[in-house]
């Protein structure tokens, strides 16, 4: 995974940055009650259910249904003790196996991205312009069609129901190469890849050490895009996965609520797992923040 | 275990086209003949797994939809079943059927709830972060962008259980406050609304965060010009700054109408808290049925087509739009 590596080198001159980038407050501008009131009511519900998840993970499954709602209790350690029991530790194997789905997933596509993107838009050669446009019609296909297609396919190399049926199809990303192009443009001079070569360098050592570097912050947006749509994406690891010890978190938690039904207990073990779930993503986000300023309409990345 | 990544064999890149085509006078001067191979090199891995993991199915699909499972005799017996050719009549069978018609208005009702009040809550909240004299931007920036984090099966399991009415705080409030018969948002008229709600909590924030974007992009000196003359605050967001997005709004348009066409894991998700769904409330829903629990997957194979065709055509816009504007960079 020499990726990784890479793209953390390119995080570095980011965060330094963007510091000094910030615009200074404007303290003579007098605050407005009315806007910042329906932009905080805003806040306020899209922390709601964040904050109802928090506090419900510390009921034990009597409290749930008989103490208020945003009473809180303190069960959350017994909660996690009994979710952390539950079929030997089921629970944090869903998490590695999302890990592995989604960070490694997102990580190998990111870099195929780049290396599809980088080309399209360094180099000119016959057949460009129809690779790329086949490429990008791949970008209106929805996942979630292909994925009953994609099982019948990989069912037939008996490929259904391992690690391999949902890692592989969610590794190529029309929309990462459309971005990872758009970037390759913007940010990689034409005129340092061309002297580069004058002084002998090779085109995979140019790229490597010169374009992806260059192309650093533009990444972490395509990873970050990946990432989510692979975490977010429900129907192929439900269509693929039989054995739950392959799960991901997504398709396990909805397996226990399924069982939720006849068995209330467990309700308390969605609800905590639920939770420990989303504190990463969360985690992630508030560090990663930055990377998403997002333009749909110039197709951009913005830096 | 990278093999299958960085080993595509070589065996599927296309050749280039002829040494003797045409170059474009823009190409560097010096590229060797070899050199010519090094993008299709690049190219490979993802030309590839693009093949394979998305061309191969849809082709695959499209030869599915036109066949049909053939009983021979009673059916017994490995050999007793054959494809065959049928034509349309999957597609006939398909747009005939009651139970898909309804999931696909059902799904049109819910894009009309959902896209517009997201859209417009999202437009109203990138304009108030980027008015001058709103105060703590940061806080609700990040708050209202944090569900985008949460995936859809998580986000429907925590609002399903807001909406339970033994769970949630409004029906608690509702009960110091007398109101006994609030009907359950999760009773068979109201749960259209519970999901586009969960929707809504999800996509809301990204779409602000595009808006917001956009706006950052436009030089500030046109608003102090506005000021000059004049201008209120309201004026100039909705004559100046709505105008100046409007690329950004269409966009956020089109990827939420794609995306409340294939809503699937929400209506799943929230399945074992109440009565009101059934195994084909959403299009989606209805090809899993058919092609998981039925076993037909000719018929679901119709139907993914259908859907794909019906995503195209509203997509179509989304490239006219975007390819006229993205490139323009480049050499």
């Amino acid at each position: 995974m020499s990726v990784t590596t890479e793209t953390r080198a390119a995080l570095v001159p980011e965060l330094a940055g963007s510091a000094s980038r910030r615009a200074p407050k404007d303290a003579r501008v007098p605050i407005a009650v009315g806007s910042t009131g329906v932009l905080l009511l805003g806040a306020i519900y899209c922390l709601l259910p964040v904050a109802w998840v928090l506090i419900a993970s510390t009921k034990d499954a009597s409290e749930l249904f008989s103490t208020f709602t945003f009473a809180p209790s303190t069960h959350l350690w017994d909660n996690i003790v009994d979710l952390t029991a539950y079929r030997d530790g089921l629970y944090w194997r869903w998490m590695l196996n999302t890990a592995l789905y989604a960070g490694i997933g997102a990580v190998i596509s990111t870099y195929i991205s780049a290396l599809s993107g980088f080309a399209l838009a360094k180099y000119v050669f016959p057949g460009k312009a129809t690779v790329f446009r086949i490429l990008l019609m791949g970008v209106l296909v929805p996942g979630v069609i292909l994925a009953i297609p994609q099982y019948l396919l990989l069912a037939q190399v008996g490929l259904t129901n391992t690690y391999w049926s949902v890692l592989l199809p969610q590794l190529i990303s029309p929309y990462g190469i459309y971005l990872a192009r758009i970037y390759a443009a913007a940010a990689v001079p034409t005129e340092i890849v061309e002297s580069a070569r004058t002084e002998g360098a090779r085109e995979l050592y140019i790229f490597h050490r010169i374009a992806l570097p260059m192309m650093g912050p533009g990444l972490v947006t395509i990873f970050l895009f990946q990432f989510v749509a692979v975490w977010n994406n429900f129907m192929l690891p439900y269509i693929m996965l039989g054995d739950d010890r392959l799960f991901p978190i997504t398709v396990g938690l909805s397996g226990l609520l399924n069982q939720g039904a006849s068995l209330p207990a467990m309700y308390t073990l969605v609800i905590t797992g639920a939770l420990l779930s989303i504190v990463p993503l969360i985690a992630l986000f508030l560090m990663l923040q930055r990377y998403w300023r997002v333009d749909l309409a110039a197709g951009a990345v913005k830096a | 275990m990278t093999a299958t990544v960085d080993a595509p064999r070589g065996d599927t890149t296309p050749a280039p086209r002829h040494p003797l085509a045409p170059r474009s006078p823009k190409g560097p001067k010096r590229r060797r003949a070899k050199g010519a191979l090094t993008p299709w090199m690049m190219l490979a891995p993802g030309i590839v797994l693009f093949t394979v993991f998305m061309a191969a199915p849809i082709f695959y699909t499209l030869a599915l939809s036109f066949q049909k499972e053939q009983v021979k005799g009673l059916g017994l017996g490995g050999d007793s079943r054959t494809r065959e050719f049928a034509g349309l009549e999957n597609y006939v069978s398909t747009f005939s059927d009651p139970e898909f018609l309804a999931s696909v208005g059902r799904v049109l009702v819910y894009g009309l709830i959902l896209v517009p009040t997201m859209l417009g809550l999202a437009l109203l909240f990138a304009l108030l972060l980027d008015a001058r004299r709103t105060g703590a931007k940061g806080f609700s920036r990040v708050s209202i962008f944090l569900p985008y984090a949460v995936p859809a099966v998580i986000s429907s399991l925590l609002w399903g259980f807001l909406y339970l009415p033994a769970v949630s705080p409004f029906y608690w409030i509702f009960e110091q406050l007398g109101w006994d018969d609030v009907p359950s948002l999760l009773s068979p008229g109201l749960v259209i609304f519970a999901i586009a709600n969960i929707g809504l909590w999800g996509g809301v924030g990204f779409n602000m965060i595009v808006m917001y974007t956009s706006l950052k992009a436009v030089p500030s000196d046109i608003y102090e010009a506005a000021r000059i003359d004049g201008a209120s605050e309201v004026q100039i967001a909705w004559r100046i700054k709505v105008p100046i997005i409007m690329p950004a709004l269409i966009m956020t348009a089109l990827f939420s109408m794609i995306a409340t066409l294939q809503v699937f894991a929400e209506p799943m998700t929230l399945r074992p808290l109440t009565n009101s769904l059934s195994t084909s409330w959403s299009p989606l829903m209805f090809v899993y049925r058919d092609a998981f629990t039925r076993d037909d997957i000719y018929s679901a194979a119709a139907t993914s087509i259908i859907i794909a065709l019906a995503t195209f055509a509203i997509s179509f816009l989304f490239l006219r739009v975007v390819q006229r504007r993205a490139f323009g960079q480049e050499d």
